[in-house]
């Protein structure tokens, strides 16, 4: 097992260098500069700033640079927010992300699976073939159409919840966000939770529980619970990913100050530093998030923790 | 449902809004980008064949949401395309080859699905200015990993397989065996997949719209319409509604249509 | 009364009635055999005993168990009788043992379940199980995951999960079916030794193991009892003529047909052949030569090499070392650089017929697809003339044509198989366990479709089979494989009548045969085929070799010749 664990994480180092890598000369061979636009610059204060962010040096050497601040954990100085570094930023805004988006894990987690495995326990019933329905409306309606059209109805038109953001709202201005945020993931991992414990459940081993005279509650907790999470842990990477993309849709429609804002102002203003900070940032959370996965698979799945 | 009538069902669904989309600005006398301050956010009505209503510029939103469609669908199957095209050559390659160059391949794949490839995109558009073609090859981009796992794995499996062999020891040519005995065993899955890609596609175009980041104005796509009708929705609904329910309506017909056939082949399969 | 008293059961699916009124009892203590071909309702009567059929199934008749009706009753009651009253063992411990589970758990969980004691006491009653089914270190192995052991353990284990609970009456469904010979005759004797006082209801398709194993018999034939009463009447004087039928078609290792005498002049040639997969020998230095009109046997028990060793032979599998001599031509390389001659004359029969047809051609476009190669002149009407020639000649109808390979059952799809590789007319036809998958009355029928070919055609043939007795019946000339080494080689005739080395001798003792009044003896061998990985010094027989003594661990016996028979022992003899 230890072994298993230490060759994932060398495993995950090349993905991570490669990540960094490409996001910066992708940034860098972007035309246009972050100063362009503040026009009529003298010459020499245009020089003094390119110098201030070591933009005169050869590109090699300003991504020798730039990893040795990672390796410091330094993300640089943002273009924009002269005053501000990209970890402070990204300190700024991370918090926010990180509650809806964990919450919005939890809940799928918590809902999706519960019922998938009911839906699957009830295959065929009217109860199995509204789970159903319902999660296939979940996976296709995305975001961008859920979030408004709840707004719509629970906030502009009947008031039980508040369609903004205030800093001091509390837990009520969270709901409706995370919610937005887990639904399509509910769905997504209901449907797979049901299929896989469907597939599970007409496995050999599982007859031989019920001819071992277990109950059904039984066979499903000692049996089949383990092996059916397993298509839905490996779903779980692909999940953080879309959080994350949908997270900055939740917070451009409910103006919540999280990092998908930063990034997205970042983007339309070319602040190349602070976006090339959150893409590493998250690059190297989905990368570490996955690595968790990846070991928690082999905890679950006998047979790849002793190969 | 059973997968036949899924496949029916939302296979005439999805040509009857095709073709909606491509007859409905051609019979509408209004076009999709002439402004009128006289009719800014009228409800939808027979009065000047404003079938959707118009949007706050005064535009037609029939003529508008058809053109959305347009790109919309254009945009989603030529995505799909180039990710069937890489997906399909990349993983027939790596299963069939095998051995070391599949496990480099492969590895290369992973390492892919490890990046937030959303955040590169927008990185993309924000630096090359929202090309039109940048989109498909973009969203082609993203999307061309699953298509390669699946071929790859389906190719292996029929590489090992028993048929094959016999074939390779007669003197069947390499051609041959990957045209009339490989690509006629993959075509069931292949179809399901790209069924179930065009969604995705489509949900990748009408976020970056969504974002501002996608097609440019006077140019729409669905994406770019729920966007406009949020910033409408509290003095005008049917602007959000109208295009999210097509949305959505869309998304889910690609969807159960996937899921449709993906029934169609497991059945004919274990026959 | 009866422990088990089953009358007129039937089962249904819709309109598909796949058991039909079938009675069948069980006297407390008393061994009953449950045979007949695949599909002829064997495994859904005994799932319908214990209420696990599916849920679409619809059942009628009654099953009565200790005097109660046990057909119907609730998932609670049936609870109480599963694993305590009845256990069951099922074919493939593979897949019936939950592989994310430590199997001591598994054992524990039974025990818990059913209330019989605390914790610390299931754990005590596993271990003493496992220990009691003869496997070894149970301490340790309780906390094994299934994947960690060896076929035949994870059988014991499997018999172990259901007589913890001390049941009156133990099914077990085609329990050795998955196993090597030798391992089969051990799990056969500890069910024997184990089981006590509990009956036995054993469903099996080899009559051998009816005939060694149980008092009584009945035989079942599409979902209807043909036959039933006492194993020895039984055998004697079949009251059916799908008994007899049955009993004809199975073949005997104990006799056989004498060898049909065969030209002198060699054919094919193979020297000193290895087989590497990276670290793992799957072959090494055999060597063999096959004559023009015989059959040659390839036997040994699963991951002997028998299958390496032909696909090597063909190029489908790169070679180590060693040389293949065809005709004077020398045969290398991967099958793609061979030339196309070389390649017309040897082709391959597989195991699966079902794999080994393109399931999205039609059979027509199978059977004639080598004639593109080949025969590039022939025009379509003459390749389908020679097609429907083709498939009359394996017994297939013009109708046969258009069918895809699913709409073939598993005889006639082979016999498509067969028909494909003969299409060409080669002089060489390896048959890769070509009958392992049919059943025993379809099995007999590609047999002598297989003789009757050769003996026009003279056509020569490598049968690969771990089944002894099939061997018996159609080689000329057998080769014994033993984790990649050949052990023996003899003609038919002497190599059964008098095997020589001990492995050999081992082999054709652990198969049943099938006449009751052979008595069954114990399992000649013990352990299992130790892992090719991690090969035994010497002789890698001598583990497992009654014969053994000190040279046997230190040098390996090279093959020699021994009148009559080729033998690679130290000790061989009678
Ligand atoms: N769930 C099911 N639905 C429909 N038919 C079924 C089902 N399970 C089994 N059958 C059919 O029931 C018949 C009897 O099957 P059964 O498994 O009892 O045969 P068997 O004698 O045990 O054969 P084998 O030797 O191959 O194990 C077969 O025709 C089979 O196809
Ligand atoms: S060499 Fe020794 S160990 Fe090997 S088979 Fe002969 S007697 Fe047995
Ligand atoms: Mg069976």
């Amino acid at each position: 097992m230890l072994r298993y664990t230490l060759l994932r994480i060398v495993g995950a180092i090349p993905t991570l260098l490669l990540v960094i890598v490409l996001a910066f000369l992708m940034v860098h061979a972007a035309p246009g500069g972050p100063f362009d636009d503040e026009r009529a610059l003298p010459p020499e204060i245009e020089a003094n700033i390119a110098a201030a962010y070591h933009l005169d040096e050869p590109l090699p050497k300003q991504l020798l640079r730039y990893m040795g601040g990672l390796l410091q954990g330094d993300l640089g100085p943002s273009y924009r927010y002269r005053d501000y570094s990209v970890n402070e930023l990204i300190g700024v805004g991370f918090p926010y992300s990180l509650r809806i988006g964990a919450s919005a894990m939890a809940l799928a987690l918590l809902v999706g699976v519960g019922a998938g495995t009911i839906a699957a326990l009830r295959q065929g019933t009217l109860l199995d073939r509204v789970v159903m329905g319902f999660s296939m409306i979940g996976i296709s309606i995305p975001v961008l159409v859920v979030a408004p059209v709840l707004v719509l109805l629970l906030a502009v038109k009947l008031h039980w919840l508040p369609a903004g953001w205030s800093e001091t709202g509390g837990l009520r201005h969270y709901l409706l966000p995370v919610i937005t945020l887990a639904l399509p993931q509910i769905a997504y991992i209901a449907r797979l939770t049901r299929a896989s414990m469907i597939d599970v459940l007409s496995r050999d081993f599982i007859r031989t529980a019920y001819a071992q005279g277990l109950g059904t509650a039984t066979v499903v907790r000692v049996h089949a619970l383990k092996p059916a999470m397993l298509p839905v842990l490996s779903y779980m990477g692909p999940a953080i990913a879309a959080i994350l993309t949908g997270s900055v849709v939740v917070e451009e429609i409910f103006g919540i100050p999280g990092l998908g804002q930063f990034f997205i102002g970042g983007a339309l203003n070319r602040d190349y530093t602070l976006v090339l900070g959150i893409v590493v940032f998250y690059a190297t959370l989905i990368i570490a998030l996955n690595l968790l996965v990846d070991i928690l698979y082999g905890v679950i799945d006998p047979r790849v923790r002793y190969r | 449902m059973s997968g036949n009538r899924t496949i029916k069902v939302t296979g005439t669904l999805l040509l009857l809004i095709t073709v909606m989309a491509l007859v409905g600005p051609w019979i509408n006398p209004n076009d999709y980008m002439t402004m009128d301050l006289d009719r800014i956010l009228r409800s939808p009505s027979a009065a000047g064949m404003h079938w959707f209503g118009t949007d706050g510029l005064g535009r037609d939103l029939f003529v508008r949401t058809m053109h959305g469609i347009r790109v919309t669908m254009l945009v989603a199957i030529v995505a799909s395309l180039v990710s069937l095209v890489i997906g399909v050559a990349y993983g027939a390659i790596a299963g069939f080859v095998g051995g070391r160059v599949d496990a480099v391949m492969m590895r290369l794949v992973d390492t892919l699905y490890a990046l937030p490839f959303i955040f590169f995109v927008i990185l993309l558009m924000v630096a090359f200015e929202r090309n039109f073609l940048l989109i498909f090859v973009a969203i082609g981009a993203i999307n061309w990993l699953d298509m390669a796992r699946i071929v790859r794995g389906q190719t292996l499996s029929l590489r090992e397989r028993e048929f094959v062999e016999a074939a390779r020891l007669t003197g069947v040519s390499a051609a041959r065996i990957i045209f009339r005995h490989i690509a006629p065993n993959l075509m069931g899955i292949v179809i399901v997949y790209v069924t179930l890609t065009i969604p995705q596609a489509i949900l990748v175009e009408s976020f970056l719209s969504f974002l501002g980041l996608g097609v440019q104005e006077p140019q729409t796509s669905l994406g770019a319409l729920v966007d406009a009708g949020v910033n409408q929705m509290e003095r005008a609904a049917f602007t959000l509604l109208i295009p999210a329910t097509l949305l959505a309506a869309i998304l889910m017909c690609f969807n159960f249509l996937g899921d449709g056939l993906r029934d169609y082949f497991d059945a004919r399969h274990s026959q | 009364m009866s422990l088990l008293d089953v009358t007129g059961l039937t089962i249904r699916y819709g309109d598909d009635t796949v058991v039909a009124g079938v009675d069948l009892y069980v006297e407390r203590g008393e061994s009953v055999g449950l045979v007949g071909e695949s599909g002829s309702g064997k495994s859904q009567s005994a799932l319908a005993i214990l209420g696990l059929l599916p849920k679409n199934a619809r059942v009628e008749g009654s099953i009565e168990f200790d005097g109660q009706q046990i057909l119907g009753e609730s998932e609670e009651s049936l609870n109480t009788i599963r694993a305590r009253r009845i256990g069951m063992v099922f074919q493939d411990p593979m897949q019936a043992l939950n592989p994310y589970l430590r199997i001591g758990a598994q054992l524990e969980q039974i025990i818990l379940s059913h209330g019989l004691a605390e914790r610390d006491e299931a754990r005590r009653r596993a271990t003493e199980m496992l220990a009691k089914v003869g496997l070894p270190d149970p301490e340790r192995q309780s906390r094994a995951y299934p994947h960690q052991l060896s076929g035949g353990m994870r059988q014991r284990v499997m018999l172990a999960s259901a007589l913890i609970a001390e049941p009156d009456l133990l099914i077990a469904d085609e329990p050795t079916t998955a196993l090597d010979v030798t391992v089969q005759a051990q799990i056969l004797d500890l069910l024997e030794d184990i089981r006590d006082n509990t009956a036995l209801l054993l469903i099996t398709h080899d009559l051998g193991v009816v005939a060694g194993y149980c008092e009584h018999m009945i035989v079942l034939e599409r979902g209807r009892v043909v036959d039933a009463g006492p194993t020895t009447s039984l055998f004697a004087a079949p009251g059916h003529a799908h008994t007899r039928t049955l009993i004809a078609a199975a073949p005997r290792v104990d006799r056989g047909g004498a060898p049909a005498p065969v030209s002198a002049s060699t054919i094919l040639s193979v020297g000193d052949a290895a087989v590497d997969y990276d670290e793992l020998h799957a072959v090494i230095d055999v060597s063999f030569a096959v004559r023009k009109g015989e059959t040659v046997a390839v036997v040994g028990e699963s991951g002997s090499g028998k299958s390496s060793l032909v696909r090597a032979v063909l190029g489908l599998v790169p070679m180590a070392a060693g040389r293949v001599v065809y005709s004077g031509e020398t045969l290398d390389g991967p099958v793609e650089t061979r030339s196309l001659g070389g390649r017309r004359d040897l082709q391959l029969v597989f195991q699966d017929p079902v794999s080994a047809l393109n399931p999205q051609m039609r059979v027509q476009t199978i059977v004639e697809e080598s004639l593109l190669v080949h025969e590039p002149a022939l025009g379509a009407a003459e390749r389908r003339a020679s097609v429907v020639a083709m498939l009359e000649k394996v017994g297939l109808e013009e109708k046969f044509l258009r069918r895809f390979p699913h709409e073939l059952s598993g005889g006639q799809a082979q016999r498509v198989a067969i028909a494909r590789a003969l299409i060409l007319d080669p002089k060489i036809l390896i048959c890769d366990e070509a009958v392992a998958a049919l059943d025993g009355t379809v099995r007999a029928q590609v047999l002598d479709l297989l003789r009757g070919v050769q003996q026009e055609s003279g056509l020569s043939i490598i049968f690969i089979s771990h089944d002894l007795a099939v061997v018996r019946s159609i080689s000329h000339r057998v080769l014994v494989m033993y984790m990649g080494r050949l052990v023996e080689a003899a003609d038919n005739e002497r190599l059964f009548a008098r095997p020589a080395h001990p492995y050999t001798q081992a082999l054709i003792k652990s198969v049943p045969v099938p006449d009751p009044v052979v008595a069954p003896g114990r399992a000649p061998l013990l352990g299992e085929v130790p892992s090719l990985l991690n090969p035994p010094s010497g002789c890698v027989f001598h583990p497992r070799c009654p014969r053994a003594d000190a040279a046997c661990s230190d040098t390996t016996p090279a093959l020699r010749d021994l009148g009559g028979t080729r033998v690679a022992c130290h000790h061989p003899g009678d």
